[in-house]
């Protein structure tokens, strides 16, 4: 009882510290004499915001840049031997391996499911379709922990004297094969594959939902148009729709992109990077955490934001495009 | 949403003007747009076959979890179906509760995410209103530089924060979750209410100035309450983002007394071996509440996601 008094204490100090803080801010700002309340007040607005921005992105990412070229515990610069190290070392190599390969097979993955469903689903009853779209949807709102949890009941592995647990290996055992142990096998790079499943499994309804509402604003006229010209449905696909939609395209597969080259719930809590699954955010968590080692941990990271860059300036072009039009 | 991140693993990154109306559900007014209840036979089958895919490990999860401990360790949860209505029990949900400590990250969990969705949302909503309705020096290129923001990975900013953490002595306390939630969120609020605000007709706010009243009545009574669409759309973003992030409970609060749900999760993942049952309540008990928000709200949801982004 104490614990939840204290818990509503907590939540109500927090929020109305925050809301006070306007307050006071804005009081003392109407207090100046008139022009000068009209200068400063824009900054009172954003000054709370900005300050966030400054003091948990900017400065912090700075200071990360810095450490990525000091030592451990940051106390001696070292140039770039982090850097050179890290890309020198076989695991770490093995980690930008298996980052690459998420990157390359989830987002595509995503977007043609997405895009499959979005489309099939369509063609459904108004009902059918809205139940089938919440079925897919509904992953997104579960943590990779509580995914990762889920599918422990598909991966689980018990040894072949006991009864398997596992979906998977019960499917197997009745087949009358030896049970496996699914993320202990990198051959094929088959566990990375299994967890990336479980990713897709999160991510297919979002750009189902985004994907059908750009297929649904696609302009009747269009395909009317196409049809009477003697399109069939896949050409009228391929044709008409897509390229109407493919800003939308891009959206999901850059929102995706970022998510898989942060990916680190998934592989903590089902691995944790061991037998050949690791990945760059599950080595920056360990580097960090596990070793204590901040320049490793920054420049793991440093190179994280590097690829990144052409996603963000395209962004950045994207949007004076939009708003100059 | 892994997540995401972002969600859920996703962040938002092109929500540009938002359209209130223009939802999936607005748009089915006009006629069907492909083949409306002309799916074959096939298209049916794949779909179904799907859904049963998409559902069936959450519902060995959910089965699991009210099964009795020697049972659930000992055959698969689909052999209930041979006796469907024996040996049900929540003996998993009350020995996770209260002897795993469960319900206390499931308090503080809430502890973390209200405030951690809110405080953003109040910063962010004063910025937006600033970037959309006020002059001031900057405003452009401090308005790129958030767009820029949008896709940095949090990442980039825990070693300095862990410092800067530690110096201040906030390790471990919800303050430095609620800051940090609230720092990595601001782009991404500010980018979608700033959306979503510039679509509001500037004659009511140019008549309410000349009414006399000063920017920060209209926005308390104006501009807040129009914007509410929005507003509830990135709540739910951030609810479910910050609920079911781990990294950063892990990082900063770990596992005191202040341990978050997701973390607590992950622990007893780790240790599943004697447990699994345990581990299935645990699980249930950490999803149940974004599966409710997002199944309660997700029209909100879904229109936040949509707004814009489908424009390009």
């Amino acid at each position: 009882m104490i614990k939840i008094i204290n818990a509503v204490l907590a939540v109500l100090a927090g929020v109305g510290g925050a809301m006070v803080l306007y307050f006071v801010l804005n009081f003392a700002v109407e207090r100046l004499p008139g022009k000068w309340e009209y200068r400063i007040k824009p900054y009172v607005f954003i000054g709370p915001a900005l300050l966030v921005i400054g003091v948990f992105l900017i400065y912090p990412a700075v200071q990360t840049l810095v450490y990525s070229f000091a030592n451990d515990d940051s106390t001696e610069f070292v140039g770039l031997q982090n850097y050179t190290e890290l890309l020198a070392s076989e695991a770490f190599r093995r980690t930008l391996l298996n980052t690459l390969l998420w990157i390359i097979i989830v987002p595509a993955v995503v977007v043609v499911m997405g895009m499959a469903v979005a489309v099939l689903a369509d063609r459904l009853g108004a009902r059918s379709e809205k139940t089938t779209k919440t079925i897919i949807f509904l992953p997104m709102a579960i943590s990779g922990v509580g995914a990762a949890a889920i599918w422990g009941f598909i991966y689980a592995t018990r040894p072949d004297t006991q009864d398997q647990i596992g979906l998977l290996n019960a499917i197997v055992v009745g087949l009358g094969f030896d049970p496996v142990a699914w993320l202990q096998i990198d051959t094929a790079k088959l566990n990375s594959l299994l967890l990336m499943v479980i990713m897709i499994w999160t991510q297919v309804g979002f750009a189902m939902v985004l994907l059908s509402a750009a297929i649904k604003s696609v302009p009747e006229e269009t395909l009317e148009a196409a049809r009477i010209d003697g399109a069939t449905e896949v050409q009228t696909f391929f044709r008409v729709i897509v390229p109407q939609i493919w800003a939308t395209v891009i959206t999901v597969f850059i929102t995706v992109l970022i998510g898989v080259m942060k990916v680190f719930d998934i592989v903590y809590t089902t691995t944790n990077g061991n037998f050949n699954t690791n990945v760059i955010a599950v080595q920056f968590f360990n580097e960090l955490f596990t070793n204590g080692n901040n320049g490793y941990a920054g420049a793991i990271v440093i190179m994280l934001m590097i690829a990144i860059i052409p996603v963000m300036a395209y962004q950045v072009r994207h949007f004076k495009k939009q708003e100059a039009a | 949403m892994t997540t995401q991140s972002p969600a859920l693993g996703t962040t938002g990154t092109e929500a540009g003007p938002a359209q209130p109306e223009s939802t999936p559900e607005g748009r089915r007014a006009t006629p069907p747009k492909l083949a409306r209840g002309q799916a074959n036979w096939a298209v049916k089958i794949f779909l179904a076959v799907l859904c049963l895919l998409w559902l069936l490990p959450t519902i060995g999860l959910l089965v699991t979890s009210f099964r009795e401990p020697d049972a659930a360790n000992s055959t698969g949860w689909w052999t209930v179906l041979a006796a469907p209505f024996s040996n049900w029990s929540v003996e998993n949900y009350r020995q996770v509760l209260l002897e795993e400590d469960f319900g206390l990250a499931f308090l503080n969990s809430f502890v973390i995410t209200i405030p951690a969705t809110i405080i953003p949302i109040l910063f962010a909503a004063f910025a937006a209103y600033a970037f959309t309705f006020m002059k001031f020096f900057g405003r452009d290129f401090l308005f790129i530089l958030i767009v820029g923001l949008l896709v940095v990975p949090n990442q980039v900013a825990l070693v300095p924060l862990l410092q800067l953490y530690a110096q201040a002595d906030l390790v471990g306390t919800f303050a430095a979750v609620w800051l940090a939630h609230t720092g990595f969120g601001m782009p991404l609020a500010i980018f979608i209410l700033r959306g979503y605000m510039q679509t509001l007709p500037r004659s009511i706010i140019e008549s309410a100035s000349v009414d006399g009243a000063s920017h920060f009545t209209t926005f308390w009574r104006l501009i807040v309450p129009m914007s509410v669409p929005a507003l509830a759309a990135f709540a739910i973003f951030q609810f479910l983002w910050v609920w079911n992030d781990l990294l950063i409970a892990l990082l900063f609060l770990g596992a005191g007394d202040n341990i978050a749900v997701t973390v607590r999760l992950a622990g007893l993942i780790g240790s599943a071996g004697q447990g699994w049952q345990l581990l299935t309540a645990g699980a249930f008990i950490t999803i149940s509440v974004p599966l409710l928000v997002f199944i309660a709200l997700q029209r909100y949801f879904v229109r936040g996601l949509t707004s814009g982004s489908v424009k390009g």
